[in-house]
């Protein structure tokens, strides 16, 4: 596997290592569909606006780069958005303004940056393994959160004790993504104790 | 003659962690026996399980970040078995140990250990209790009942108790919480033996009384219903996460009853001790900020700036 892509998945983990996208992942993580979905729509959206950002990035001058990565982001949220309200209604209402707000993700802008700064290879491998990083690790939260906060995964029944409410709600998130990043962190840490984090 | 050359402090006290703990520890004694003979068996048990649990997620948690183990220091087992007081007789013992293990593995096992908790460790896990299984912490049961008869607290039912009953304890509530003539035992051991100082019980008390009594409550009855005594001599007074100075624990005693006051009158919950403490826990950082004292040897600062203007 190409070096920017394991990067992206593993050492550096956009949420779960450089802390980008936390918000999403606290806000529409309480069942791992959910999770999954927003995962996805987030890497289809990364993934292109890193190709754009890549084109774009040799003709727009460095003043008005900020402006033009929320521009393009904001271009394939859209369509996102309406990819999810045709296709997936149910999705769409349960991720609501989440969708739309991928245009000013720090996620996405951290990564039209990276892409516009260097190879084709290199920006479409790390678009790549940001986005595939971010879909397990919003699935993870997911799946924690929707088996500890409401004793099911995937919408069937799991679990043979009364669930913890705490877990689904906003505080139950923060609680949980911190545990899950720390042992991110411990594992990735003790497999490539050598090789740094690429941000 | 050799000279032995250090910085200050010179003076060692003999009080260690481990002394103090026991301290506590001692003074909870009359508590958990009031507790055992209004409840009976189950009282026991969740004890039991609380401190168990405790110790031994304490001893985990260090293991697995690789810090030195400190279960001697007694630390946990006061943690577990205050946090068993708090609870309704009959909550179901995993319950309890769920509450343990959130105690000193998530609030203070990651925080960094005993001294870099930002919040009571028991009373922060009563509160993740409180919002995960509401239903088994507010099924209280009547005291001295040969079966499990359900009760209502005196804070959801306030006409149904005399003061004697509030005082002696012969009402539904949590295990350590009813029997005041026990709290009070154990506030003279502590006071006795300087592991608190008075400060925080009394205000705190005071305070609540207070500001009930101004919002329409009996100024005996509230600060002798629900856990405001019980909380005030054990849970407020945590070195940890009180403020420092005398004027910094009066105004964090005022906030908590004032919050207590605000909590029962307006509130969803019918008891607001354990949110109330938990605020102020968060507070007290500012306000040991706010009345830090004025260094020997030094000008006040309020005092330079008044210079510096006039």
């Amino acid at each position: 596997m190409d070096n920017r892509t394991s990067n992206g998945i593993l050492a550096g983990n956009p949420l779960f290592r450089l802390g980008l996208g936390v918000c999403p992942a606290l806000a529409v993580t309480t069942c791992a569909s959910a999770a999954l979905g927003m995962g996805v729509a987030t890497a289809c959206v990364l993934v292109c606006s890193s190709l754009v950002a890549f084109v774009l990035g040799k003709v727009v001058s460095e003043k008005g780069t900020v402006a033009t990565w929320i521009m393009v982001t904001a271009c394939f949220a859209t369509v996102a958005q309406f990819i999810l309200k045709g296709w997936f209604p149910e999705l769409a209402s349960e991720l609501g303004i989440f969708v739309p707000l991928i245009a000013v993700s720090s996620l996405l802008l951290s990564r039209a940056d990276f892409a516009s700064n260097n190879s084709l290879g290199a920006a479409m491998g790390d678009a790549v393994g940001m986005g595939i990083g971010y879909i397990i690790a919003m699935t993870l939260v997911g799946i924690v959160r929707e088996i500890l906060g409401q004793g099911t995964l995937f919408g069937s029944d799991l679990l043979p004790f009364t669930p913890m409410t705490l877990v689904a709600l906003p505080a139950g998130g923060f609680i949980v993504l911190g545990l899950l990043m720390g042992c991110w962190n411990a594992i990735t840490a003790k497999k490539n104790g050598k090789e740094e984090t690429q941000a | 003659m050799k000279l032995h050359l250090s910085p200050a402090p010179h003076v060692h006290s003999p009080q260690t962690t481990r002394a103090l703990m026991l301290n506590v520890l001692v003074a909870l004694i009359p508590c958990a026996i009031a507790g055992v003979y209004l409840f009976g068996f189950s009282a026991i048990l969740l004890m039991l399980v609380s401190v168990l649990s405790a110790v031994a997620g304490e001893a985990i948690i260090q293991k697995i970040l690789g810090q030195k183990s400190r279960i001697n220091d007694m630390s946990a087992a006061v943690t577990g078995l205050i946090l068993a007081l708090n609870l309704s007789p009959r909550t179901p013992w995993w319950v309890a140990m769920a509450g343990s293990l959130f105690a000193v593995i998530v609030v203070k096992g990651l925080f960094g250990g005993l001294g870099d908790n930002f919040l009571n460790p028991a009373l922060a896990a009563r509160a993740f209790l409180l919002v995960c299984w509401p239903r088994y912490l507010t099924t209280w049961a009547a005291p001295l009942a040969a079966d499990a008869v359900a009760g209502a607290t005196p804070l959801a039912n306030p006409a149904g108790y005399t003061l004697g009953q509030l005082f002696l304890g012969n009402i539904p509530g949590s295990i350590g919480e009813v029997c005041k003539p026990a709290i009070l035992l154990g506030l003279v051991y502590l006071l006795f033996t300087k592991t608190i100082t008075w400060q925080i019980p009394v205000y705190m008390t005071a305070f609540t009384g207070v500001f009930c009594a101004l919002m329409g409550g009996g100024f005996v009855e509230s600060m002798l219903s629900g856990g405001v005594l019980f909380a005030a001599v054990f849970m407020a007074t945590d070195y940890v996460t009180c403020p420092m100075s005398t004027k910094g624990q009066i105004v964090y005693a005022a906030g908590i009853g004032l919050i207590i006051a605000l909590i029962r009158k307006f509130g969803l919950y019918p008891e607001g001790v354990t949110f109330a403490i938990l605020l102020m826990n968060v507070a007290t950082p500012i306000i040991d900020r706010f009345t830090k004292r004025r260094v020997y040897g030094y000008e006040d600062n309020k005092k330079k700036e008044a210079k510096a203007n006039g």
